[in-house]
């Protein structure tokens, strides 16, 4: 019946111990295979966030820091502008958009990690295809990244914004949208990347000017010309403008304060709606994962 | 017995009178590779049998990691073809890993994770039936002792609990060949014998063939075959005790006051050529404990120390690359700083 097991017995190994050798073999490669991949690298960075604690607070300290001190540390400067309108309000959709960014690049910085601790070694070797390991990367860090949202989404009340079930249903998406968006942005990225010290520098060289030009502490209208441009170019204008209207579209406050905080952004003058600004974000998204997946499948 | 294990062989028509089969695991032919101007491997051809214990001996930077990094296709070769398991390494890339384990020399564990953890993500990646990941874990975790410490993570083991646990891992799917590069280097004594009972266990229990690579001469020992590497070739391929004899002579090293004289003496009375091994003169002799009173009587220079041996695979490489592993570590010391130096100014690795 079992010629190992028969033949094991024949010659006992030296320190002979009594479990039976398991034979297993490996299935051709197919979809399946594909997304169970996909599946285990996407839980590993799960299980990664579970294991971290000090990560799920060290990446809010810099949001909270803006919403709660910045804005009712300013309330009283910014009393004027603001038609009555709590400060912390008006900066709350911008905020969380910024607390899902820091997670998600955090998360792909990850794989510049795995890279200088030689696990990249073990996926590269692994008889699936590279973009499984991608995509995997980039929903894990996606994942992560919502989780931290969910935190902020539960502060909401906190700053005025009400608790309505549709309203944090779709904030909870636009998030997620963006966790996304910004994971495989910071993928991308870190693939090219081979020591943790230059993917900081570069992160930091590129998420402090996107998150200041973005609109999140101020309004995207009435800006000096230049400002202007610089606003439209950066794609995560297109995250923070969506949530905002959200937000204010479940506020009891009055149309002037409205217009004020809530102006939206406009090319030439048309005012874009927030689906196709959520459909850019979705875009890019996907262009950076494409790309990211391409450079991934070059590198040996 | 759980559905679908199958503890058959799969190919019993084909297996030889030592239940192995015939054909070869790897055959590999005039393989090169060139890092820009440094010749890494500069042709060379063997073949492994299947179920064999093949080691690949040399000095660091003389070619077996990227020797084994072709044969895992982790490098493309430059010029000349490689098969291993019947699979063309640059054609049939994914037919390669499905069906090899590979043993880093550097680690490649996530320590986050625990031991358990890593073993099913290997499982996962490799797509190995969910109802035998189970009993093949237990099995192997078993057999490196980690058993108990399967919910620990990673992070916590010591180095050798850590390569035993990558060899377990790499066993995970049941790959037909084990590529272990430098396995025990850098493991305290207890650990390295440890590690090759587990070897000389898979031998016996499993249907694999072994290809490591090693600078210790005395684990080269418990190879079936190796092959001496130096300067990116072959240098010799044979059976360890085919290698020793034909060596053929014992070995004698002395320690004198002044070795010029000494080398000088003994080519000029006794028609011996010797040269300086680790600080010793060093030469071969037919019959080692007759020639050593001659040797004292005759040679006209004090001897501090007299040192005679049989042959050994240092002896062999020695008379193969008319230099010890050591001496040849320390010269190659230098090289190698210089294209570690290019591959980091390179970039892309």
């Amino acid at each position: 019946m079992s010629t190992t097991a028969d033949r094991a017995q024949a010659t006992p190994p030296p320190s002979a111990p009594t479990t039976p050798v398991v034979r297993v073999s490996v299935p051709k490669r197919s979809m399946a295979s594909e997304l169970r991949a996909i599946r285990i690298v996407w839980k590993r960075e799960l299980i990664r966030y579970r294991s971290d604690r000090l990560r799920m607070i060290t990446t809010l300290v810099q949001p909270l820091l803006f919403l709660f001190v910045l804005g009712s540390g300013l309330q009283h400067l910014a009393a004027a502008g603001t038609h009555g309108v709590n400060l912390k309000t008006f900066l709350y959709p911008g905020i969380l958009c910024i607390a899902v960014m820091f997670t998600a690049m955090f998360s792909a910085a990850s794989i510049v990690w795995d890279r200088e601790f030689g696990f990249l070694r073990e996926m590269m070797v692994a008889p699936v295809r590279r973009s499984s390991i991608v995509i995997g990367k980039c929903f894990g860090g996606a994942t992560v990244a919502c989780i931290q949202g969910v935190i902020v989404i539960c502060l909401a009340g906190l700053v005025d914004v009400p608790y309505d079930p549709l309203l944090i249903l779709g904030i909870f998406a636009l998030q997620m949208l963006l966790a996304f968006s910004i994971t495989a942005f910071g993928v991308m990225i870190a693939i090219r990347i081979k020591q943790m010290q230059s993917f900081m520098g570069v992160m930091q060289m590129i998420i402090t000017p996107m998150f200041f030009i973005s609109g999140a502490l101020f309004t995207a209208a009435g800006l000096p010309v230049w400002l202007t441009i610089l606003n439209r170019i950066d794609p995560l204008t297109y995250a923070v403008d969506p949530m905002r209207k959200l937000v204010f579209s479940h506020l009891s406050i009055s149309p002037a304060a409205k217009h004020a905080l809530d102006p939206g952004v406009t090319w030439w003058g048309w005012h874009l709606p927030g689906l196709l600004e959520a459909g850019i974000v979705l875009a890019l998204g996907l262009l950076m994962l494409g790309i990211a997946i391409w450079e991934f499948s070059g590198t040996e | 017995m759980p559905d679908g294990v199958t503890y058959e062989h799969g190919m019993g028509a084909n297996l030889d009178g030592n239940g192995h089969d015939p054909r070869p695991a790897i055959v590999v032919r005039g393989l090169v590779k060139n890092f820009d101007e440094v010749r890494a491997v500069r042709g060379v051809d063997f073949e492994v049998g299947t179920g064999e214990v093949f080691g690949f001996l040399g000095p660091n930077g003389a070619g077996k990691t990227t020797t084994i990094n072709m044969l895992c296709t982790l490098a493309k070769p430059t010029a000349g073809s490689a098969s291993v398991a019947g699979h063309d390494v640059v054609k049939d890339r994914d037919e390669v890993r499905r069906n090899i384990g590979l043993v880093f020399q550097d680690p490649t564990l996530d320590g986050y994770l625990t031991a358990e953890q890593n073993l099913r993500l290997h499982a996962e990646l490799y797509g190995v039936q969910s109802d035998l990941v189970d009993p093949r874990m237990e099995q192997l975790l078993t057999m490196v002792g980690l058993w108990d410490r399967k919910d620990s993570p990673v992070a916590t083991f010591s180095g050798g609990m850590r390569r035993r646990l990558e060899i377990a891992r790499g066993l995970m799917h049941s790959p037909r060949v084990l590529f272990l590069d430098e396995p025990t280097i850098g493991l305290d004594p207890q650990t390295r014998r440890l590690i090759w009972n587990y070897i000389r266990e898979l031998k016996v229990r499993e249907e694999i063939t072994i290809f490591m690579t090693t600078h210790y001469m005395d684990e080269a020992e418990w190879c079936d075959r190796i092959a001496i590497m130096d300067h990116g070739q072959i240098v010799a391929l044979d059976r360890p005790d085919a290698l020793k004899e034909r060596v053929g002579t014992d070995r004698v090293s002395i320690h004198t006051d002044d070795n010029e004289v000494a080398i000088a003496a003994l080519a000029e009375r006794f028609g011996v050529e010797a040269r300086v091994a680790d600080g010793a003169v060093a030469f071969g002799v037919p019959a080692g404990e007759e020639f050593v009173p001659r040797l004292f009587a005759e040679l006209g220079v004090p001897i501090r120390a007299v040192n005679v041996s049989r042959p050994t695979l240092d002896d062999v490489f020695m008379s193969y690359t008319g230099t010890t592993i050591r001496d040849a570590e320390e010269d190659q010391a230098k090289h190698r700083n210089r294209v570690m130096m290019q591959m980091m100014t390179g970039g892309r690795r």
